[in-house]
Formats: structure tokens, C-alpha cells, sequence
């Protein structure tokens, strides 16, 4: 028999416990050691890689890792030019991903990333116990946090669940079912040669999947969800370049390619195939879909479990949890989450523009700032707030909207935030600008956002005797924002916080 | 892509009241579903790029420079005001529950009532009977 608590992260007694080793669990845990946050990792997998054990199922992923850059590649700012590397403060364990990337691709594949997570989580040594599967939660009279595992029982004061929108969901449509659902489409070549196919759904996982069978030679794809395709932020769209020739040849008018905006009201089995019963609200009959195949690219939720028993409110169907922008649950306190899981927390939304948080590289940064959030409200350890000079300030906030990776990719969400008060100037570090803006603090935000056009644009936020005030400035073409008129402008919009 | 469940909150609420089933799938796919804890800001003072929300559950407190100046619950809705005329909120919004609500970013609020005149109506006479009651002699 071998002893119950040898490995890493054995049962017991932890400040933090974090749920999954995916990369959301891997950096958290990553950054939580950093700060010297006593913790636990548990997950339910035998190895690191979360999603990317077994996501996306049929291309390679839609975010970038450039192969050249104008700054070195374990740099800081080099970041920005790889969207898939988990962050480290220290260069050795930077940039993973261009180091497995094939020669010649510019985006990973999953086994390329799935590498990636485990020579991070290898390296930064992180203390994971695997084959530990979180099966229940509860509270104690103290309010500590209970989480039963198959390795056994963890007691803690915050909890931090990275556990992925991983689990299929299908909306509610007579007929159609999980066995149609995006993960068991059967990926054996030219299984939907021939045929006619209809895919439910036209987000990621759709045109991923439609993209797919069309280069299988089949005779027929429609894309059928009553939301249109969200053309509008197409300029922005990470799928534009990648999955979208079913919608390209769909707009041209290639026979057999359509891409639809109505409702599926039900899916109907018939002798070699389905027929799926639409309705267009703009047209008076309903539309007959015939197909050989039906696909639900209907998205996933994540496996909250009996969070929701313990007062997690969600939103979707209970397919994510309600997030404050600190990535708490909104009603039940002590539960965090990380990973992509903290596209729930939407920041202020400006223009539509939500979070890139549903991604690598923007949530690699929220694990930061739960981190940092937790060393400080449960071990009451203060992090260092440096001084910033007041002849600093300026190059200091345009160096960061040109270089920082955090407001490069984490636009309207994350800011560089500096408090202003009797003691001085302080760097806050990264924050979501929510929290400056709701705040009640004197200091300025500095991000970067999509504005109505659709242009990136330097924005402050500047508090001052606590009244808030919004500048947007003028976008620039090569975005860069060390030029003189920024500096100017800058000047003219800070001299009279400096001067309280 | 809000829940299945959304369909049937939007039918109960007198601004879609005269939409069809499938008319109110779709605007239930339009808007997006966004939750709040009690005391977060849905909506700022005097800040740009703000949405129209509609509210399915909970109530919101309207903030002008720091003072309360009204509440609003489910049905009621906010930030058109700022949509239709493109300027910047003159409240803060604060969630004062859970407060769950669908939204719509402000530019895509005059092709939303275009395409739904009974929407837009509706919307008309609840601002036209805000207008009276604001301006009845006390």
C-alpha cells in the first residue's frame, strides 16, 4: 500500500486550492508560487494540457505565434507576438510555444500546445497531483472551503477553479442530441464525403468543423443558428483569415454552401437522414433543411458541478459563473476561477467589445490578478507598489501602451493603473479597468480599446478629487504611441492630478 | 447566445409583447446575457460606448452624481437614451440585487427598433409617458 499523501499537493490544509491543470490551472498555480501563496493543485487528468488534451478537434488553433520579432523572444514585449506561451517572470520558462511549432506554421496545433503546457508545468515545477478528480464542495462552520477529490479531501479559504468550457452543451431542440455534438463528429477521412451535412451553430466550433468536412469533398454544408455571423466585428475576428471558406463561398454564391439565420425548431430522424425544421422570422414559411448528417456546433459549458448549490449564480443556462471583474463568483465568496472560464467576468464592454479572456493570452494575465488579489486578501501580504517619479509618469504610461502585452491583448479589459496620493505616485501594476473605474481611488488608467469604428485607441481614465474623466485619444497607424502629440496630450491630461 | 429560458422571460415583459415565438428567439439570440453582483455598475456616468439593457431580473439604482435618483425592475430598461442620441450616459446604473439583464451595444439599437416597429413603439410610449410624468405640476 502506498503512503495516501506522497506526490505533490497531497490532501489537507492549504491557503488556495486550484482545480485543473490546463493552462488556466498552470499559470495560476505558476503565479500563486511566485508570490509564495501555499497551494494545492488537483486535476482530474494523468498530465498537463487541459482543453488542449483533446481541443480543437480538426485544425490548428486561430491565435498567432510569430517566428521573428523586433524584440528578443524571452522578453516581456515578445508576448505580444506569441498569444499561446503561458507568462513567467523569469526568461528560461517564457516562450515555449515557438520552440515546438513546426517549421513554416504561424499557429499551433493542439499537440503542439499540449507540449508546450507540460515542459511549463515541468520546469516551473508545479505542484500538480494528477488522477485527483474534484467531485464535491462544501463549506465548514468557518467558512473554509471543502473539496473532495478522489485523492481525498482538501480544506482551504479560496478556491480557484480552472476546469475549462469543456463539457458539450445542446440547447434544448426536440431531436437533436449530444451524440450529434461537435466533440463525437467522427474525424475518420472522407466519412462525410458525399454528403449532405448540416451544422447547428456559427461560432468557433462551426466554422472549425465546417471547414473541415468541406476539404473532405462533401456535396452539401449548411450553417444554420439565429444569431447572424457576427460580420460587424469581423475586422477583429481571430476566425476571419482561418475557418470561414463555408461562409466566403456561402456570400459568392457557391451552389450547396449556405450559411442561415433562423431558429432550428426541430430535428427530425428519417429513414437515411434528418430533416431540420427551421424558421427565418423575416420569411413567412419555414425553411426544410434535408441532410445525411447533422452536427450541433452548439458550444460548451463548464463543469461547475455543485457550485451553483453553494450559491454560484451563473449566466448562459448555468453554462459559465457570474464574475466580478477579480474573477469571484458574484454571490458566493472564497470561489475563483481561471482559464477561460473568466470570459464571464466582461469588463466594461465598451462598444460591444468583450474580453479576449476566452483565450490563452488573455487569460494568462487574469491569472495575475486572481493571484495577486489572493496573496494580499487572505495572507495579508502587502505586494510592492513602486514609486514612479513624476518626470517618469508620462514615458513611463506611453512606453506601456506601446509595448506592454498585457493592453495589447487584453484590450478595454486589463489596464496600467497608478494611484495618486499624499504618498506620492504608485505603480498599481496590471488591473481590470473596471476596477479603477469603479473604484474610488485618484490615479489614471491607462489601456488600449477598439472604439465604434473598430480602430485601436489609447484611452486614460483619469480620477481626480473623485470625480472620473475619459480621454480618447487619436489611434495611430503603426500604433505607436511614444510619438510627441501623445506625449502632449498626456501632459495636458495629467498636470492637474499631479498637482492635487 | 442567451439561455433557452431567456425566450420565455422576454414574452412575460411588455416591450416585446408583440412579438412572435420565433421573432423573440431571435431577438433573445441579438442581445447578450449579462449578470451582475449587488453593488456592481452596469452603466457609468459621463462614460462612452455604452449599451441598452434590458432588465430580466432584479433592480438597478439610477445614480446621478452620486445621488439616487430612482429604481428600476424587471421589464424596465436603461441606457437607450445614450444609444439613440449617441452621447455618454448622465447616470450610473447600480446593480442593487443579482441583477440579470440582456444587453445591446448602443449602435445596434436603431437597426434592432428598425427591424422591430412594435419594439420601437412600445419603447415610445413608455418615454412619452416618463415625459408626462416629469412634467405634471406638482
Amino acid at each position: 500500500m502506498s503512503a495516501p499523501d506522497a506526490g505533490p499537493s497531497p490532501p489537507g490544509d492549504y491557503e488556495v486550492v486550484v482545480v485543473g491543470s490546463g493552462p488556466g490551472g498552470l499559470q495560476t498555480s505558476y503565479c500563486l508560487a511566485r508570490l509564495g501563496v501555499r497551494h494545492a493543485v488537483v486535476s482530474a487528468d494523468d498530465g498537463p494540457g487541459g482543453m488542449f488534451r483533446r481541443f480543437p478537434l480538426f485544425e490548428r488553433l486561430i491565435s498567432w505565434t510569430h517566428s521573428s520579432a523586433d524584440v528578443p523572444l524571452h522578453s516581456r514585449e515578445f508576448e505580444a507576438h506569441d498569444q499561446n506561451s503561458l507568462v513567467a517572470d523569469e526568461p528560461h520558462l517564457r516562450a515555449f510555444v515557438p520552440a515546438q511549432l513546426a517549421e513554416g506554421r504561424r499557429r499551433p496545433a493542439r499537440e503542439e500546445m499540449a507540449a508546450a503546457l507540460a515542459q511549463f508545468a515541468e520546469r516551473a515545477q508545479l505542484p500538480v497531483r494528477y488522477g485527483a478528480r474534484w467531485t464535491a464542495t462544501r463549506r465548514d462552520e468557518d467558512g473554509r472551503l471543502l473539496l473532495e477529490t478522489d485523492a481525498g479531501e482538501y480544506r482551504c479559504r479560496a478556491a480557484v477553479f480552472a476546469v475549462g468550457m469543456t463539457e458539450p452543451w445542446v440547447p434544448r431542440i426536440p431531436g437533436l442530441g449530444l451524440e450529434h455534438h461537435y466533440v463525437n463528429v467522427e474525424r475518420t477521412s472522407g466519412r462525410y464525403r458525399d454528403r449532405r451535412v448540416v451544422i447547428v451553430g456559427k461560432r468557433n466550433s462551426a466554422f472549425e468543423v465546417g471547414e473541415a468536412v468541406v476539404r473532405q469533398g462533401i456535396r452539401e454544408l449548411t450553417l444554420v443558428s439565429p444569431r447572424p455571423p457576427d460580420l460587424g466585428r469581423l475586422a477583429r475576428s481571430p476566425l476571419r483569415p482561418w475557418y470561414l471558406t463555408p461562409y466566403d463561398e456561402h456570400v459568392r454564391g457557391a451552389p450547396g454552401r449556405y450559411v442561415l439565420n433562423a431558429s432550428v425548431e426541430r430535428v427530425e430522424r428519417v429513414e437515411d437522414g434528418y430533416r431540420v425544421h427551421t424558421l427565418d422570422p423575416t420569411r413567412p414559411e419555414p425553411l426544410v433543411l434535408e441532410a445525411d448528417d447533422v452536427v450541433a456546433a452548439t458550444g460548451f459549458q463548464a463543469p461547475l458541478r455543485d457550485l451553483p448549490e453553494l450559491g454560484v449564480a451563473t449566466v448562459l443556462d448555468g453554462r459559465l459563473p457570474a464574475l466580478t471583474p477579480l474573477f469571484e463568483s458574484v454571490t458566493a465568496p472564497g470561489l475563483f476561477f481561471a482559464g477561460n472560464v473568466t470570459q464571464a467576468a466582461q469588463g466594461l464592454r465598451k462598444h460591444g467589445v468583450a474580453s479576449v479572456s476566452g483565450m490563452v493570452c488573455g487569460f494568462r494575465y487574469n491569472a495575475r490578478i486572481v493571484a495577486r488579489h489572493l496573496a494580499e486578501s487572505l495572507t495579508g501580504m502587502t505586494l510592492e507598489r513602486p514609486a514612479v517619479e513624476p518626470a517618469r509618469i508620462v514615458p513611463y504610461l506611453l512606453s506601456e501602451l506601446d509595448r506592454a502585452p498585457e493592453l495589447a491583448m487584453q484590450k478595454g479589459y486589463l489596464a496600467r493603473v497608478l494611484s495618486v496620493s499624499e504618498h506620492g505616485v504608485r505603480d498599481e501594476g496590471i488591473l481590470p479597468l473596471e476596477v479603477f473605474v469603479d473604484g474610488e481611488h485618484d490615479g489614471v488608467a491607462a489601456t488600449l480599446e477598439f472604439d465604434a469604428d473598430e480602430e485601436i485607441r489609447p484611452v486614460l481614465y483619469v480620477r481626480r478629487r473623485g470625480i472620473l474623466r475619459e480621454a480618447v485619444l487619436p489611434s495611430h497607424p503603426l500604433r505607436r504611441y511614444e510619438a510627441l502629440a501623445y506625449r502632449e496630450a498626456l501632459d495636458g491630461l495629467l498636470r492637474p492630478l499631479l498637482e492635487t | 447566445m442567451p439561455a433557452d429560458g431567456v425566450v420565455d422571460r422576454l414574452a412575460q415583459l411588455t416591450l416585446f409583447a408583440d412579438l412572435r415565438w420565433p421573432e423573440l428567439e431571435a431577438v433573445a439570440h441579438t442581445f447578450d446575457e449579462e449578470v451582475f453582483g449587488a453593488g456592481q455598475r452596469v452603466l457609468r456616468q459621463g462614460i462612452s460606448g455604452g449599451a441598452f439593457y434590458v432588465i430580466l431580473e432584479g433592480e438597478v439604482a439610477v445614480v446621478i452624481d452620486g445621488n439616487e435618483r430612482s429604481r428600476l425592475g424587471r421589464g424596465d430598461y436603461f441606457g437607450e437614451i445614450s444609444a439613440l442620441t449617441g452621447g455618454v450616459p448622465v447616470a450610473d446604473i447600480r446593480a442593487e440585487t443579482l441583477l440579470r439583464c440582456l444587453s445591446l451595444p448602443g449602435p445596434q439599437l436603431e437597426p434592432f427598433l428598425l427591424e422591430h416597429p412594435t419594439v420601437m413603439f412600445r419603447m415610445l410610449q413608455a418615454e412619452a409617458r416618463r415625459l408626462r410624468d416629469s412634467n405634471r405640476w406638482e
